[in-house]
C-alpha cells in the first residue's frame, strides 16, 4: 500500500438557491487502495475534527448497484474508469500530486441539495409517468406459459441494467436524460408483458422527461462513454422508433376512447 | 382543437417529436444539396451544359417546376432553423450552472458546433440566393447568351464572374467547410433520430456521413477554386 497526497477542488454550495464554489482542500496520506467514496470519508472525518463542515454527497450500498453514488470528477460523472460507478473507483487510479475537481452532477432538473449532492427526483417522475407494468396481483402466472425470446430476454436484461444514478444527463452537453429514459421505457416495451401499455408508457414518459425541463439528444453520445452500466445509444434509437409509431397510433386511441 | 390537431400539436411539442421533424426536413435538404452539386459541376462541361441545365430549370413544369422546388426547399429551411434554435435554447437552458472542468469522450467538434455551422450556413444561404438567384447589387441579369437559338439567361458568364471576386469566393469556400462538419454529423444523426441505426449500423452510417460531406466539400469546392484560383473560363 501506498500513501497519496492530493490536492482537492470540491464544490461546495449550502444549499439550492445558494451560490457554489470551489474549495481547495489538501488530503494528505490517502491510502492508494481506498475506493474515491472512503478518501471522501477520510477527508470529512478530518473537517469534522476540525470543526469545519463536512462535504456532503450521496452514497448508499457502496456496491456498484444502487444508483445512488454521484459527483463528477475531473469532468466526467463518476470518474476516469469506463463502466464504473463512483463507489467503485479506486485511489490507485490516481497520482500522488494530482489534483481532483469534485462536482456535482449539473441539470436544472438535478438541483444541488448541498454541495455534492443532487435531487434526482425528477427522474421518479418520469418512472411514474409509465416505467411500469400493470399487472394482476395474485398467482404468478405458470412457468413458461409467456414464451420471450432468448435475444429478447437478453435485450430487456440489457436495459434493465440501468442503475437511473443520472450520469447520462450529467455527461450530455445538453442535460438530455434520453439514455435513461430510453433504457427503462426499452426494457418493458421489448417485452410481452408491457406491450399492452407500450403506448401510453412510451408517450407519456417523454413527455414527463421534457416537462421536467430535460434538454434534447443530439446523438453526442456521451452518456453511453459516461454510463456505468453500459447502457448503449441503441436504446435511443429505439425510443425514437417507439415513439413515432405511438404518436400515429395515440390518435386512434384518442378516437377510439381507449385501447393501447 | 380536433384529435389530429391535438395530436400532431403534442408531437411538435415533445422533444423527440421535434427532432424527428429536424431528421425529415434535412433529407429534404440533402437531397437538395446532392442535386444541387451535380447540376453545379456541369459548369466542367461548358458554357451550354450549364446555361441548357439551367433554362431547364426555368422551364420544367411550365416554369412552375422551380417554384415547387423552392417553396419545399425554403419550407425545409425555415423548419429546419426554427427547430434547431428551439431545441438548442431548450439544451442551453437545462444547465445553468456550467461545470468548471468538462471532459469529452464521444462527443465530436461537429456534433457541438451544430447550431454554429448551420446559422453561419443560413447566412451564407441568404447571401447566396441574393447573390446568384435574385442577382441584387449586381449586374448578372443583364448576361445574356443564344442557345438553340433562343435567348436564354448566361449562368456560365455569372458563375465565373461571381467566383473571380475573391471575397465571393472565400465565403463560399468557408461555408462549404461548415456544410461538410453539419453533414458529417447530421447524417449520421438522421438515422438514429428516425429509429434507424444500432451498434452494428452505426459506424456503415459515421462513414456514409463522412464520406458524403467530403464528397459535397470536393465537388462544391472545386468550382471556385477552379474559377478564382487556376483561372478557369476566365
Amino acid at each position: 500500500m501506498s500513501l497519496l497526497n492530493l490536492t482537492l477542488k470540491v464544490w461546495r454550495q449550502s444549499s439550492a438557491n445558494a451560490a457554489g464554489r470551489f474549495q481547495d482542500i489538501e488530503a494528505r496520506d490517502i491510502p492508494d487502495h481506498a475506493s474515491f467514496l472512503e478518501m471522501m470519508d477520510i477527508v470529512n472525518e478530518r473537517l469534522i475534527s476540525k470543526g469545519e463542515e463536512p462535504i456532503a454527497f450521496d452514497h448508499d450500498c457502496r456496491e456498484g448497484i444502487c444508483g445512488m453514488c454521484s459527483m463528477v470528477i475531473n469532468g466526467r460523472p463518476h470518474g476516469p474508469e469506463k463502466t464504473t460507478t463512483t463507489c467503485q473507483l479506486h485511489m490507485r487510479k490516481f497520482k500522488s500530486g494530482d489534483t481532483i475537481y469534485v462536482e456535482p452532477f449539473r441539470a436544472k432538473s438535478f438541483p444541488v441539495i448541498k454541495d455534492l449532492a443532487v435531487d434526482r427526483s425528477s427522474f421518479d417522475e418520469i418512472q411514474r409517468a409509465g416505467g411500469f407494468v400493470t399487472v394482476r396481483t395474485g398467482s404468478a402466472i405458470d412457468a413458461n406459459a409467456l414464451p420471450i425470446g432468448k435475444e429478447i430476454a437478453d435485450a430487456a436484461m440489457d436495459a434493465a441494467e440501468c442503475i437511473g444514478c443520472g450520469a447520462c444527463v450529467a455527461a450530455c452537453p445538453n442535460a438530455s436524460a434520453m439514455l435513461f429514459v430510453s433504457a427503462k421505457a426499452g426494457q418493458l416495451n421489448s417485452l410481452p408483458q408491457g406491450q399492452p401499455e407500450k403506448t401510453r408508457r412510451t408517450l407519456g414518459m417523454v413527455r414527463e422527461m421534457d416537462a421536467q425541463g430535460f434538454g434534447n439528444c443530439s446523438n453526442h453520445y456521451e452518456c453511453e462513454a459516461a454510463c456505468p452500466k453500459d447502457i448503449s445509444v441503441d436504446w435511443i434509437s429505439k425510443l425514437n422508433r417507439d415513439y413515432l409509431c405511438s404518436a400515429v397510433v395515440e390518435k386512434e386511441a384518442v378516437a377510439g376512447g381507449g385501447g393501447d | 382543437m380536433t384529435a389530429v390537431a391535438t395530436s400532431i400539436s403534442r408531437f411538435y411539442d415533445s422533444s423527440i417529436g421535434k427532432k424527428i421533424l429536424i431528421a425529415l426536413t434535412g433529407i429534404v435538404l440533402v437531397g437538395f444539396v446532392i442535386g444541387h452539386m451535380i447540376g453545379n459541376l456541369l459548369i466542367f462541361a461548358g458554357r451550354d451544359a450549364i446555361n441548357e441545365y439551367g433554362h431547364f430549370l426555368h422551364t420544367v413544369g411550365h416554369g412552375m417546376g422551380v417554384w415547387v422546388a423552392r417553396v419545399v426547399i425554403f419550407g425545409s429551411i425555415i423548419l429546419h432553423v426554427i427547430l434547431t434554435v428551439q431545441i438548442t435554447k431548450k439544451n442551453r437552458a437545462s444547465r445553468e450552472q456550467r461545470y468548471g472542468v468538462t471532459h469529452k469522450d464521444a462527443s465530436s467538434a461537429a456534433s457541438r458546433t451544430m447550431i454554429l455551422s448551420g446559422l453561419t450556413l443560413l447566412a451564407f444561404f441568404i447571401y447566396h440566393i441574393l447573390h446568384f438567384t435574385a442577382r441584387a447589387f449586381n449586374d448578372y441579369d443583364t448576361y445574356k447568351t443564344m442557345l438553340h437559338g433562343e435567348q436564354v439567361h448566361d449562368v456560365y458568364k455569372m458563375v465565373i464572374a461571381g467566383f473571380s471576386w475573391a471575397p465571393a469566393s472565400i465565403f463560399y469556400i468557408i461555408a462549404m467547410v461548415l456544410l461538410c462538419t453539419h453533414l458529417s454529423h447530421g447524417v449520421a444523426s438522421m438515422f438514429q433520430t428516425l429509429g434507424l441505426s444500432n451498434s452494428k449500423t452505426r459506424p456503415l452510417f459515421q462513414a456514409i456521413a463522412g464520406g458524403f460531406a467530403a464528397i459535397i466539400l470536393i465537388g462544391n469546392c472545386s468550382i471556385p477554386i477552379a474559377i478564382w484560383l487556376c483561372g478557369y473560363g476566365r
